[in-house]
């Protein structure tokens, strides 16, 4: 039995034990600066939509004395036309924005999902139909298509989870294309033939052999959908189609626009929401751009860090990127 | 006699060629595989040799039922699997297994070896949780890789070792029936023969059948007792290994084998005799009438172009071709 076995292709591999699972971290780049920065600002303004509302007063009480004035002791951020301290409405409004966003980001994911994975996996004519329709969903122009909607629901019934319920309708189309296509390239991998030799069921496959190797690309998916479900909630807000009966950001910016906050120069009122969603969008694309380069090695700019890792010295360093532009 | 552990019966794949446009209409058929016969006793190996696209690798996935075959019969210890569905299939698998060609498709990267190898006693239920690991680790001794491997990545190996682990998954369920898909032509020569000799020792040890496909015709004359040629969908030659590489019988086969390099002619100075063929293998879509070898065969003749010629006995020995004008 032995005769056959060259021992010397197993001492390449050191025998020290290691743990057994190490998927987790293997899915993370090493300590690439883009991500540590975007966790840190999306990890401050979950932290703060979570526990913001529960320290800032009533958004809406009214104060009697202080009509639209910039930051005092009292109300730090100033208050609005009509009194409101702009402190607690942001925290509310940073809550309501990113309930909608990860509302979105969940239900457009799975959607995508079930259109894109599964009809590639099973094939035939659930492929061709669920392939048209997602080419229906993406052809149909979806700010339009979301005013139109938002338009027939009166104004009482927008609430949060309804915007959110519309924009992912809007939304699931574009990742559902790139699954399909991701999916039927790992279909067709041996792996998933041997597991069909070894008498797998159908879901199975799906879920044991061909999901993971799509999670990379549907985690990037789910925070751009987060993305694009915050920015569309501020545009829609924004022409007053919003979830009118709750805070929001967008709904904020619309307050601050209807009362002529502009033109009075109260900026105290509509930078800090704006500058909430420009943070919060730029700190998920930093997310992104460090999940693309896990997906990619291509794109993997840590290289740099790895090799200091390796002990190279500077100037090694140095030569490879120079090598590496060339 | 009992019934050979596999029998193929007029095995005929054919995929149908979509026109392009709004309505796709079937407008032809690629006829991969078209009429083969041949059967595979237990513990033995029968190789299945051709060019790209003559039809062996599409045999090999029709007889672990990855597709199902348009028409034609396997018999699986008398049981035909060709129609049959996934709750009938289920308990075959054990019996039926394959070893794929290209080892760094055929794990899953996400997935450890352990989990890999030990996938199918998870699906056949066939060994209590607690002595999975043990199980898994004795078949990783079994194709020579350190058993501690077990909670490592397929990328952590080699394509040698990524083989062996290929068949170590395969050996899993303890089949009767092993299919390997160019189980080599990945490998580079040296390792080559490490998994050759591996399997050789398997197929000693648990008495395993191998149907095993490749085009490297000296690795098929090592491995297995009875070879069989396709070209174009059909066997045209079978016989035991001695008679097929000494005096084949269809010209096919002959100018198959006048390409592989011979050491000893080489050397005493000789020049071989090399067949070339003229032209491309004809498309499968619309096969050439009568034999199907005869656009390229320096023997043929009119009959060639309106008779089929069967299967049929050749010479004294077990050989069976199908030609008109068989090389004596």
């Amino acid at each position: 039995m032995t005769s056959a076995i060259s021992l010397d292709e197993q001492a390449v591999m050191p025998t020290a034990p290691r743990p057994a699972r190490r998927s987790i971290a293997q899915l993370l780049p090493s300590r690439s600066p883009k991500l540590v920065v975007g966790l840190s600002i999306a990890g401050v303004i979950i932290l703060w939509a979570i526990i913001g509302p529960l320290i800032v007063g009533n958004p809406n009480a009214i104060s009697t004395s202080m009509f639209q004035t910039p930051g005092t002791a009292g109300h730090l951020l100033g208050t609005t036309q009509t009194g409101q301290d702009v402190w607690s409405q942001i925290a509310y409004g940073t809550r309501g924005s990113l309930i909608i966003g990860f509302s979105v980001g969940i239900i457009s994911t799975v959607l995508s999902a079930i259109f894109g994975i599964l009809g590639a996996y099973i094939g035939g004519a659930l492929d061709e139909t669920f392939a048209l329709f997602t080419n229906i969903v993406l052809v149909i122009p979806g700010l339009p298509l979301v005013i139109v909607i938002g338009n027939y629901i009166p104004v009482n019934q927008r609430g949060l989870f309804l915007i959110a319920i519309v924009l992912a309708l809007t939304g699931w189309a574009g990742s559902a294309r790139v699954l399909r296509a991701v999916t039927l390239s790992v279909r067709n991998r041996d792996y998933v033939a041997a597991s069909r030799v070894s008498g797998e069921k159908t879901w199975r496959i799906l879920v044991v052999e061909i999901l993971p190797n799509l999670i990379p690309v549907m985690a990037s998916q789910f925070v751009f959908a987060m993305i694009f479900a915050i920015l569309g909630e501020a545009g829609l807000s924004f022409l007053g189609l919003g979830a009118s009966n709750s805070f929001t950001l967008g709904t904020i910016l619309f307050q601050a626009y209807n009362d002529l906050a502009l033109t009075q120069g109260a900026w105290w009122w509509f930078v800090p929401p704006g500058l909430v969603i420009a943070l919060f969008g730029c700190a998920l694309s930093l997310i992104n751009f460090s999940i693309d380069e896990i997906i990619n090695p291509k794109l993997r700019n840590s290289t740099r860090a790895v090799r200091k890792k390796w002990g190279l010295s500077p100037a090694q360093i140095r030569q490879l990127d120079e090598e590496q532009i060339k | 006699m009992a019934a050979p552990l596999l029998e193929v019966r007029d095995l005929v794949m054919h995929f149908p060629v979509k026109s392009r446009g709004v309505i796709a209409r079937t407008v032809g058929h690629v006829k991969a595989v078209d009429g083969v016969s041949f059967t595979v006793e237990a513990g033995q190996s029968l190789g299945l040799v051709g060019e790209s696209g003559c039809g062996k690798t599409t045999t090999g996935r029709l007889i672990t039922r990855l597709q199902k075959p348009t028409s034609g019969q396997i018999l699986f210890e008398g049981q035909d699997i060709a129609q049959a569905g996934p709750r009938v299939l289920k308990p075959l698998r054990r019996e039926i297994q394959m070893i794929f060609q290209d080892p760094y498709t055929s794990l899953n990267p996400r997935q450890t070896v352990g989990e890999i190898v030990g996938a199918p006693l998870v699906i056949h239920k066939l060994v209590p949780a607690s002595q999975r690991l043990a199980r898994v680790q004795e078949l990783l001794e079994v194709v020579g890789l350190n058993p501690e491997h077990y909670n490592r990545y397929p990328h952590e190996f080699s394509g040698g070792q990524r083989q062996r682990i290929g068949i170590a998954r395969a050996l899993t369920l303890q089949p009767k029936l092993l299919v390997a898909d160019e189980p080599v032509s990945a490998l580079d020569v040296s390792i080559q023969a490490q998994v050759i000799n591996l399997m050789q020792d398997l197929q000693r040890e648990f008495n395993i059948a191998f149907l095993f496909i490749a085009h490297d015709l000296s690795i098929v004359r090592h491995f297995c007792p009875e070879v069989a040629v396709m070209y174009l969908g059909k066997i045209v030659e079978k016989a035991p290994r001695d008679e097929l590489y000494e005096h084949p019988k269809h010209p096919y086969t002959k100018a198959l084998l006048s390409a592989v390099p011979n050491i000893e002619q080489a050397v005493l100075g000789g020049r071989r005799e090399r067949i070339r063929l003229q032209g491309d293998v004809p498309s499968p879509i619309n096969p050439p009438s009568g034999c199907r070898f005869r656009t390229r065969c320096w023997k043929a003749q009119d009959i060639c172009a309106t008779t089929e010629p069967p299967l049929q006995k050749v010479g004294a020995g077990a050989d069976v071709a199908a030609c008109h004008f068989p090389e004596q």
